[in-house]
Order: structure tokens, then C-alpha cells, then sequence
């Protein structure tokens, strides 16, 4: 087992260089000139030479990404031209952020994904099952910066203006202005609050998919042996169902968390930048229109590599959860 | 196919065809299509009727238009075009298949007529299917219909965010444009980002998926790895920055989206090419001493597809929510060209006061990308002998 786990996280090791291979590359052969982004038209040449030296752009390409991945190894990431910070201290600002925000996200998502498809693989081919499918698809379908436009439409603005409903949610920041005079459970309870909207944006969207496998995962269990076995035997439906069933049909959606953080990551860029949440979504997008292309390298080599961090951490649980993988 | 003038194929021995009815001919030359539904095959006949009575409304209605756009510009050209060979191709169509239908003697069934087969007989895909061509049909002759021009600015004091009326179907956005045409015209985005991106990406992951599979060893890992560097990066993320670093503008978004999307299939069909490998027919093609280009080209790239396709219907859907996202973020198309996700994001300051501003656009794309989806879970259903009932 430790020798399967430390083969895997030294086999992720050459995939985050690459990462960070492709995103240097990305950004320093592009045309243009960073130095002239910051300078006044007009000034001197000999000004424009000094200003490439202090980046260290006078330097040939591969001399330069031989210190950036030395520095990034020592964790040093650069100075953020728009934070006026290193870019590390940065990221560990919003960092926190985006991670409530994902992993409230996708808790919901798995919670009522789990739990609708397997009502669907239960009762296939009823009424339930296929208006459930075509709401289900219906979510999948949508962009999640509209699902959020739309909830912020009528859960927020419409609620609490046209239809003066007692219960509405608040449509940006993770915080009420009042938040400092508040007491600690009134804190805990706003945050929720703001939580709310940003999170079924992003959970609607991803619980459908995951309802869909379920769905799919669940009816091909259901057709195995041992669980006509089990009705053979007389065992109660809700034993079935739950004891020998369920718990075979959750093994495959280990996989999806892997494959679905990606998914959540693209997400957050949107729903931060629609609910003005302070996360790294929204830093790397407005790093991009400000030209802070370190923040910018730094921001998507650390998505990238929370990626890869998933798909490795859904690959050992799975090993975990299911003897028949043989670490090998 | 045969002809319809071949008399050799009028063999008395066939026994009389239940779809064939009396005047069945003579209603297909009033309304082509419907004679193919009466008789069950709604799918076709659906498709021909709607495409005839369509282009036959925008004909009577805008008689006007379609007499000046011989000599207006390209988009009013290409929907004159559309609308003649609509017309002609859904008139002929039908006339020839209702006569002819069972008279072709079905010698061998192909996988792909089976396919076809289990795919007309699932109604929600079909449906998908018609919703989508009706999209395309819509956006080609686009310039008939439009009530309004898109870019076109009416009175700022009284027509500014106007609600729902007759003049203006889906009401006004903020610079007082109709925001009905404007969802017409920016469907030609939509619908041709997909597929133009989608076709680069599965043309680049086909050939190096079954490259890397064909051949193996090093090709193999410097091929994988490299998609698993690709893949391992959040899509939105590396799109944004890449177009952030050039220009955004519509070539850029599509050869973004078309080099970025194909790790995906070519993680597909190497997968497909490496099971493939060991079957008896491509050792055959092996030992008879074929070039290897041509064993790819025509032994393992065709039993490959049907993945693919499945893949590359549902990656249309996922395209176009995509540069729905980028327009969103403001690196997508550029005012005042109208994209679905450039007039969410521009409704999203009014919210409130014109909430459908942002809701008309979305409900756009959800409904193309459902359409899609629905239409790939058909092939994939289609597609997979084991899942054909």
C-alpha cells in the first residue's frame, strides 16, 4: 500500500513540471512586451533596457524558466504587480475562500446527486424516474453563470422587492456590512446566508451530472447477482437497496470527484465573479484583465495542481474502498 | 439509393407495402412530409413539413426581403439560398421517398443501420434532433426573420428597456435594441463555434489518439502524457489565459477551443485503438503488409468512431456553454456583435428592472445545449450494441 501510494505521488511529480512547464511557455512567447504594459509611451530606450534587466528579461528563454521553476520550487511565486504583494501571501488570502465555497459545493452536489439517482434507479421506468431525468438534463445543460443570474433574480432581488417574501438570500460578498456588531451565532448565520446562492450555483449544475451516473451506476448493480441473491433470500427491499446495492454503486462515483473538481474550478471562476466572492477565481480573472501575469501563472499552476492533487486523492480512496484494485 | 425511373426494380413478387398509401403522392405535393407522418415516420416527415411551411411563411410574409437579398450582402445571400433549396429539397424529398418507400429489398444491414434504426425510434433524441437542424434552418435565414436590426438603436428616452410588446417580442436592452433579433443573430455564434471547434478538436484527437495507440511505447507516453497535462488543467482557466495574452476575437476563441478540447477524444479512441490492435482483422491488414497509415486511416479509425461521435455531440453542448462563458467574462465575442453570452452578461446591471434581458438569452443556450445532450445520449444508446433493445 505505501509503496503504491508513494509510486503514484512520484508519478504526479513529472505532471505538475509539465504543468508548470506549459504555463511559462504560455505566457512568455506571447507577443508583446510586459515592461511596455507598465511604462509611459515616450520614455527612453535606455529606461526600457533598465526596466527588462530588473524583470530579468534580457535574458534568453531558457535561462529565465530555469530560475522560474528554481524560484517556484522555493515557493517563491513572484511579486503581484496589482496587490503590490508576493504573489504567495496573495493566494493564501483567497485560497481559504474558494475552498468553503467548493467543498460547500460539492457536498450538496454528491449529497442530492446520490440520493436522486439512486430514487431513480429504484423506480426506473416510472413517472418519477423520467420527469426527474428530463429536470435533471435540464440542469445539466445550463451554464452556471446564468443558473446564478437566475437565482440571484428571483431568490434575492425579487423576493425581498416584488414579492416581499420574509426569507431571501443575499446576492454578492460572504458578509453583511453589519457582520462586526453581529454575535457568533448571528455571524455563523450570515455567512451561511451568503453562502447559499453561490453554492446551489454551483451544486445544480454538478448534482445532475453525478445524478445521471448514479442513476446508470445503481441499475447496473441492481442487475447483479448477488442482489437477486439477496431478494431471493427474502431480505427486506429497503436492506437491499441500501445494505448490498448502495454501497456497491458508490465505488465508481469515487472517480467522479476527480474528474469533477476541474469542472468546480472553471465554476468558481463565474459564480466568485458574479457574487463578488473573494476567491481565486475571481483574483485570477481580474490578475488577467489587470496584465498581472504573475498572479495569473501562479493562480492556474496551483488550480492545476489541485487537479491533479484530486485526481490522485480519488485514485487512492478508491484503491481503499475496493479490494478487488491490487496496489500494483 | 436507387432512382426512382429504374422500372427493373418494380418487381410484381414484392407484396404491397402497408406505408404506401393512395395519395400519399398527391398530399406530399401539397405539404411535403406530412404523408410520412400519417404513415409513422414522424421523425423525416416532421422535418420536411417544418422546414416547407416554414420557408413557406417567411415566402408570404416577407415577400419584400427575399425579392432584394439577390443583390444584398452574404448573410441575406446564404438565407435566399437556404430558402430555395429548402423549399426544393423538402418537396422533392418527400415526393420521391413516399412512392418509393418499400421498394428497396434490404439485402444487408449495416451496424450503421441499426444504429440509425435504434436511434429514429428514440423520441426524445429525434426530438433533440429536430430542435437543433430547426436551430440551424432558423439561423440561416435569419435575415428574413429578424423584425428588427441588431444593432440598430432606438430612441434612448422611450425605448429603453422596454418590456415584452408586439413591436418588440422579447422587449429592448439597455441601448434600446431589440432584444429578439438580437438573439436570432447571435445564435450564428452559438451554433458555429460549436461545431467548427468541436470538428478541429476531434479531427487532432482522433489521429493522435490512434497514433499513440497504433504505435505505442515512446509516441504512446510522450502523446498521453502530454493529455494528461491538458486535462489535468481547469478548462476555463487555460482558455482565459490564453486569450487574455492575445486579442479576443472569434478566430482566436475557435482555434483555442478546437486545440484545447482534444485530449479528450484522443484519450477515447487510443483506448478503442489499443483493443482494436489485437483483433483478427488488423493483424490480417498487418500481415498482408498494408502501410501503417492505411491501417490507421481505414481499419481503425472507422471501428473507433462511434465513441467519438457520442463524445463530440456532447462536446458541442459543453463548446457552446463555454464561449457562452468566455462572452460572459468579456474575452468572447465583441460588442456589438450579439452572442447569447454577451447579452446574459449585459443584463446583468438590470436585473431587476429587466429581468429578461439575461433570462431570453440563457434559456437560448440551455435549450441548444439540451437539445444536443439529448441527441448524444441517443447515439450513445444508438451506438452501443449492448444497450440496443
Amino acid at each position: 500500500m505505501t509503496q503504491f501510494v508513494v509510486r503514484r505521488l512520484l508519478g504526479a511529480v513529472p505532471l505538475v513540471l509539465g504543468i508548470a512547464t506549459i504555463i511559462f511557455f504560455l505566457v512568455n512567447l506571447a507577443p508583446g512586451d510586459p515592461t511596455l504594459l507598465l511604462l509611459s509611451p515616450g520614455v527612453t530606450d535606455e529606461v526600457i533596457q533598465q526596466m527588462r534587466e530588473n524583470f530579468g528579461l534580457d535574458q534568453p528563454v531558457h535561462i529565465r524558466y530555469v530560475k522560474w521553476v528554481g524560484a517556484m520550487l522555493t515557493g517563491d511565486f513572484g511579486y503581484s504587480f496589482s496587490h503590490s504583494r508576493p504573489v504567495v501571501d496573495v493566494l493564501l488570502d483567497f485560497l481559504p475562500n474558494t475552498l468553503i465555497l467548493s467543498a460547500s459545493a460539492l457536498v450538496v452536489a454528491f449529497l442530492f446527486g446520490i440520493v436522486l439517482g439512486t430514487i431513480q434507479a429504484v423506480r426506473q421506468y416510472s413517472a418519477l424516474d423520467s420527469s426527474l431525468s428530463v429536470v435533471l438534463l435540464f440542469f445539466y445543460s445550463m451554464p452556471s453563470f446564468w443558473l446564478a443570474l437566475m437565482l440571484i433574480l428571483t431568490m434575492s432581488l425579487y423576493a425581498r422587492n416584488v414579492w416581499g417574501l420574509p426569507i431571501y438570500f443575499p446576492a454578492s460578498g460572504m458578509t453583511s456590512t453589519e457582520y462586526e456588531f453581529l454575535s457568533a451565532a448571528g455571524r455563523i448565520a450570515d455567512r451561511v446566508r451568503h453562502l447559499v446562492l453561490p453554492t446551489l450555483s454551483l451544486a445544480l449544475v454538478l448534482m445532475a451530472g453525478i445524478a445521471r451516473y448514479m442513476r446508470g451506476s445503481m441499475l447496473e448493480v441492481v442487475r447483479q447477482d448477488f442482489v437477486r441473491t439477496a431478494h431471493a433470500k427474502g431480505l427486506p427491499e429497503r436492506t437491499v437497496v441500501f445494505k448490498h446495492a448502495l454501497r456497491n454503486a458508490l465505488l465508481p462515483i469515487i472517480t467522479l470527484v476527480g474528474l469533477y473538481i476541474p469542472f468546480l474550478f472553471s465554476g468558481t471562476v463565474f459564480i466568485e465573479t458574479i457574487f463578488a466572492w473573494p476567491g481565486m477565481g475571481r483574483l485570477i480573472v481580474e490578475a488577467i484583465f489587470q496584465r498581472d501575469y504573475p498572479v495569473v501563472m501562479a493562480g492556474a499552476f496551483f488550480f492545476a495542481t489541485m487537479v491533479v492533487v484530486a485526481n490522485l486523492v480519488a485514485d487512492l480512496l478508491y484503491a481503499v474502498v475496493d479490494p478487488r484494485i491490487r496496489y500494483e | 439509393m436507387s432512382s426512382p425511373s429504374s422500372g427493373v426494380r418494380d418487381a410484381p413478387a414484392i407484396p404491397v407495402d402497408p406505408t404506401r398509401r393512395p395519395g400519399g403522392r398527391a398530399l406530399s405535393a401539397v405539404l411535403p412530409g406530412l404523408p410520412q407522418i400519417l404513415v409513422g415516420r414522424w421523425g423525416t416527415g416532421a422535418m420536411a413539413l417544418m422546414t416547407w411551411v416554414g420557408m413557406i411563411a417567411i415566402l408570404v410574409t416577407r415577400t419584400d426581403r427575399v425579392l432584394a437579398a439577390g443583390s444584398g450582402a452574404w448573410d441575406e445571400r446564404i438565407a435566399l439560398f437556404t430558402l430555395v433549396s429548402g423549399l426544393v429539397a423538402s418537396w422533392v424529398w418527400s415526393w420521391r421517398e413516399i412512392g418509393e418507400a418499400g421498394r428497396l429489398t434490404t439485402v444487408g444491414v449495416s451496424q450503421w443501420d441499426l444504429a440509425v434504426r435504434a436511434f429514429s425510434k428514440n423520441r426524445t433524441a429525434v426530438a433533440g434532433l429536430l430542435v437543433i437542424a430547426g436551430l440551424y434552418l432558423v439561423s440561416l435565414v435569419t435575415p428574413f426573420i429578424a423584425p428588427h436590426d441588431p444593432n440598430t438603436q432606438y430612441d434612448l428616452l422611450t425605448d429603453r428597456l422596454v418590456g415584452m410588446s408586439a413591436e418588440h417580442p422579447l422587449g429592448t436592452d439597455q441601448f434600446a435594441r431589440d432584444v429578439f433579433s438580437r438573439l436570432l443573430y447571435g445564435a450564428r455564434i452559438s451554433l458555429s463555434i460549436g461545431f467548427v471547434a468541436v470538428g478541429i478538436s476531434v479531427t487532432i484527437g482522433t489521429l493522435l489518439g490512434a497514433v499513440a495507440g497504433f504505435f505505442g511505447g515512446i509516441v504512446d507516453g510522450a502523446i498521453m502524457r502530454f493529455v494528461d497535462m491538458v486535462i489535468s488543467f481547469p478548462r476555463l482557466i487555460l482558455l482565459i489565459t490564453i486569450i487574455a495574452i492575445f486579442e479576443p476575437s472569434i478566430f482566436l476563441i475557435i482555434t483555442v477551443l478546437g486545440l484545447t478540447l482534444w485530449p479528450s477524444t484522443a484519450r477515447i479512441v487510443r483506448g478503442e485503438v489499443l483493443s482494436l490492435r489485437e483483433r483478427e482483422f488488423v493483424q490480417a491488414a498487418e500481415a498482408l503488409g498494408y502501410p501503417k497509415k492505411r491501417i490507421i486511416l481505414r481499419h481503425l479509425v472507422p471501428n473507433a468512431l462511434a465513441p467519438v461521435i457520442v463524445a463530440a455531440t456532447l462536446g458541442i453542448g459543453n463548446t457552446i456553454v463555454l464561449e457562452a462563458g468566455l462572452s460572459f467574462l468579456g474575452l468572447g465575442v465583441q460588442p456589438p456583435t450579439p452572442s447569447w453570452g454577451t447579452m446574459v452578461a449585459s443584463g446583468r446591471n438590470n436585473l431587476l428592472g429587466a429581468w429578461w434581458l439575461s433570462t431570453f438569452p440563457g434559456l437560448a443556450i440551455v435549450f441548444t445545449v439540451l437539445s444536443f445532450n439529448l441527441v448524444g445520449d441517443g447515439l450513445r444508446d444508438a451506438l452501443d450494441p449492448r444497450l440496443r433493445s
